[in-house]
């Protein structure tokens, strides 16, 4: 399907991350922002604010990042796409709702530009230290799909991208922004509407009798159905059944957290975004994700000037971790080093992926700026030395 | 499957002045928890509490005064476990 | 839905299958749930149209017994879902069915924002004074001196007297029975469906496991009797002056009935004043 022209603000732009991201979702079909003030991540929904009612939407501020994390979801099922931005302490506050939509398989996107913690820590400042939570934030087994855009460009790309990755899987998509991709200015180019692809609600086509919110029949996301439409169906946060009816045995668990789970994993491979470069040859690897893909690329270009073969794999989905890939190239290289504004997550990650293949480096940063270049070329030459 | 017990005399006056039944009582008994609000809250003093049980161990109700019943249906919004309604009845003639 | 003279009225709008319900031997809740039936259908109001939001506790699972659109959402937050619902498309109504833990406490914030907003939803609050599916706990509710499973010495905090609070927040509709006022709190719910803007019904309703019981107060028709025998009827009556008591009078009626703009005609209203013909009016949005 392609995306409704009349959110799509086709021409090139000089706009930040934040605005970019409100734009994607504007273009791939968004209607209904719930947010809570924020910093870095206001300037999102602000757009949004004063852009959707010349578009036909809704934006609502609500009293707290509970109310907008749960009120998006209310919308979803209402008919719309929504979604909903924050930053840091607001995130942490939203992590039961991450729950409730992987549970009742609610499509809806949750964008985080990341600033710095643990608590009210950097507010106007990078960090990447919500990596980890934003996959195991919530309580239980579950899976969600992550995404982590290093410009404005891609804030404007990937938005639609994670939408349309809700929509498919039914999941939660976390957009991973950062402070300074939320805030530096570039080039935007915003393609006419008819070169959007836009993913369509997996909208249930049976009739009001034989519809079974959540019956999967070989497809393990099933279809849904929308309030207001005379399927009298039932949604529940509790352990539930095909028919949504809450049924708390082991075995109810079982198929149904299975099912959460697998359909994602199952996907990985698909869902899997990356960017590499110089790996042909390489004997190290820099992998690394979000802004900080950006100085690595920095140094990674010294570090070839110096005759060091290096490359660069950048990943664009952060989960489900695309683990294939990274074991692939563990296979290749002597060395993986992974630069990122924490103290250490996505690094633990590529390390068990590598499976002892590569020998894993980590270039940590506890946020408030991005790296020096140079930090990760002494860690690449480090790497470099070892056999 | 629901079973539900319906009492009513279902009959016509034989005579001008006998009570006729103006209500019937339905009473799903394996849906009661024997609260008692219908046998308390019935204006015409229909019910009583049996002293049969359910299957979950309960005394349901049983009708009592059945020629009573005026079908006004004040059992059915107190039961808090929907499991006794009462209907008025058409005695044949007008609606 | 056509009324079929051979059943319980109130079995058409039940998940039938999932009878009988978790409630225990004389809670209240399930009488709230005939006399919302009976509104239902004395409101004529299009059940296709209709969803019920719940949160969590015992009064939350309603939406589960319902044979409606209806959500079982987290705790405290039926409200700002039911926000989100109702603004997605207008066209629904949109009930919020929960206890007063979760519509008072946990979500609290919630409920006084949407009283200001005057958002377009109707609440019907069953108030059990204690948490119950815990397992007895003080709730903001909760009047003082009772005994509950963390006031084992007796409660001391004062309790929220709810109509106050709604009203000083903004309800325009405000409304309190105990759950022996099955008319009439059959009526209030009626009058609330044909209501714009932000409902608020509280019902006062026995939990004979966890409050009664712990209080010495009987069981759930003892309480029903005292119910009957210790409410008086002030329709109008100044909300500041129908707080509860452990023992008390219970002052029922319909204390607040008022008119003002609700949220989206506020929203439309300004979006037309600022933005004239670029408004976009958004009506359902059904991304198909």
């Amino acid at each position: 399907m392609k995306a409704d022209p009349r959110g799509v603000l086709t021409g090139v732009h000089f706009i930040d991350g934040d605005h970019a991201c409100c734009e994607g979702a504007l273009a791939a079909g968004a209607r209904f922002a719930a947010g809570y003030p924020i910093t870095p991540s206001t300037e999102v929904v602000e757009r949004f604010a004063s852009r959707v009612p010349t578009v036909g939407g809704t934006f609502i501020q609500m009293e707290d990042e509970l109310a907008a994390s749960i009120a998006l979801q209310g919308a979803v099922w209402g008919g719309a796409k929504a979604f909903t931005v924050t930053s840091g302490p607001g995130f942490s506050l939203m992590m039961e709702h991450i729950g409730y939509a992987a549970m009742t398989e609610t499509p809806c996107v949750f964008v985080n530009v990341q600033r710095g913690g643990p608590s009210t820590g950097l507010p106007t400042l990078p960090a990447q230290a919500d990596m980890m939570q934003a996959r195991w934030g919530s309580h239980g087994d579950y899976e969600v799909i992550a995404l982590c855009p290093n410009s404005p460009q891609e804030c404007f790309d990937l938005t639609i991208k994670a939408f349309n990755l809700a929509e498919e899987f039914r999941v939660p998509v976390m957009f991973m922004m950062d402070e300074v991709v939320g805030h530096m200015t570039e080039k935007v180019v915003i393609p006419a509407a008819d070169e959007i692809e836009v993913v369509p609600r997996k909208h249930t086509h049976k009739s009001t009798k034989e519809y079974l919110p959540y019956q999967t029949n070989g497809n393990p996301v099933p279809e849904m159905a929308h309030a207001g439409e005379g399927y009298n169906f039932h949604v529940t946060g509790l352990t539930h059944d095909e028919r949504g009816y809450p049924n708390m045995t082991p075995q109810t668990q079982d198929k149904l957290v299975r099912r959460l789970q697998s359909k994602v994993r199952a996907a990985t491979d698909r869902i899997a975004m990356f960017e590499e470069e110089h790996l042909g040859d390489a004997e190290v690897a820099v992998v690394s994700y979000g802004i900080t893909s950006r100085v690595a690329q920095r140094a990674v270009d010294l570090a070839r000037q110096r005759g060091v073969k290096v490359g660069k794999l950048r990943l664009i989905t952060a989960w489900p971790f695309p683990e294939n890939k990274i074991k692939e190239v563990a296979s290749r290289v002597k060395a993986l080093v992974v630069p990122e504004l924490n103290l250490g997550q996505m690094v633990r990650e590529v390390e068990r992926a590598a499976g002892g293949q590569a020998k894993t480096f980590a270039v940590s940063h506890a946020g408030g700026g991005v790296h020096d270049p140079q930090e990760i070329l002494r860690v690449i030459e480090e790497a470099n030395q070892c056999r | 499957m629901l079973i539900i017990i319906t009492f009513s005399s279902g009959r016509l006056p034989f005579l001008k002045g006998d009570p006729v039944a103006k209500g019937t009582v339905h009473i799903v008994v394996e849906r009661c928890k024997a609260c008692g609000f219908c046998v308390e809250f019935c204006p015409t003093h229909v019910l009583a509490l049996s002293s049969a049980f359910n299957s979950k161990g309960y005394h349901p109700p049983h009708v009592i005064h059945p020629e009573n019943c005026s079908g006004c249906d004040l059992c059915g919004m107190y039961c808090p476990d929907f499991a006794i309604y009462s209907k008025k009845v058409n005695t044949g003639g007008g609606k | 839905m056509p009324v079929d003279e051979t059943v319980n009225p109130v079995e058409p709008f039940l998940r039938s299958d999932r009878m009988p319900h978790i409630w225990c031997p004389g809670c209240g809740i399930g009488t709230t749930v005939n006399c919302f039936a009976r509104a239902l259908i004395e409101s004529k109001i299009d059940l296709q149209s209709l969803a019920l939001v719940s949160g969590i506790g015992c009064t939350g699972r309603v939406a589960g017994y319902v044979k409606l659109d209806s959500f079982h959402t987290t705790h405290g937050r039926a409200i700002p879902f039911a926000t989100g619902l109702k603004l997605a498309n207008p066209k629904l109504n949109v009930v919020v069915y929960s206890g007063d833990g979760d519509l008072a406490a946990i979500g609290g914030n919630h409920l006084i924002h949407a009283a200001r907003r005057n958002i377009d939803l109707k609440v019907i609050c069953v108030n059990n004074l204690i948490y119950a599916m815990t397992g007895g706990q003080t709730a903001p509710t909760t009047p003082g001196h009772a005994t509950t499973s963390t006031n084992p010495y007796g409660t001391f905090e004062p309790a929220f007297n709810l109509p106050h609070l709604v009203e000083a927040a903004g309800a325009v509709y405000i409304a309190r029975w105990t759950t022996f006022h099955v008319r009439q709190l059959a009526r209030s719910m009626s009058e609330a469906f044909s209501k714009k803007g932000f409902s608020f019904i509280e019902v006062i309703s026995p939990c004979p496991t966890l409050y009664q019981r712990r209080n010495k107060m009987g069981d759930g028709l003892d309480t029903m009797k005292y119910y009957k025998e210790k409410s008086k009827t002030r329709h109008g009556a100044p909300t500041n002056e129908v707080g509860l008591t452990l023992n008390g009078e219970i002052v029922v009626g319909k204390f607040v009935d008022r008119d003002r703009p609700d949220y989206e005609a506020m929203m439309r209203g300004q979006y037309v004043e600022a933005l004239g013909d670029r408004y976009v009016e958004c009506g359902e949005m059904v991304c198909s």
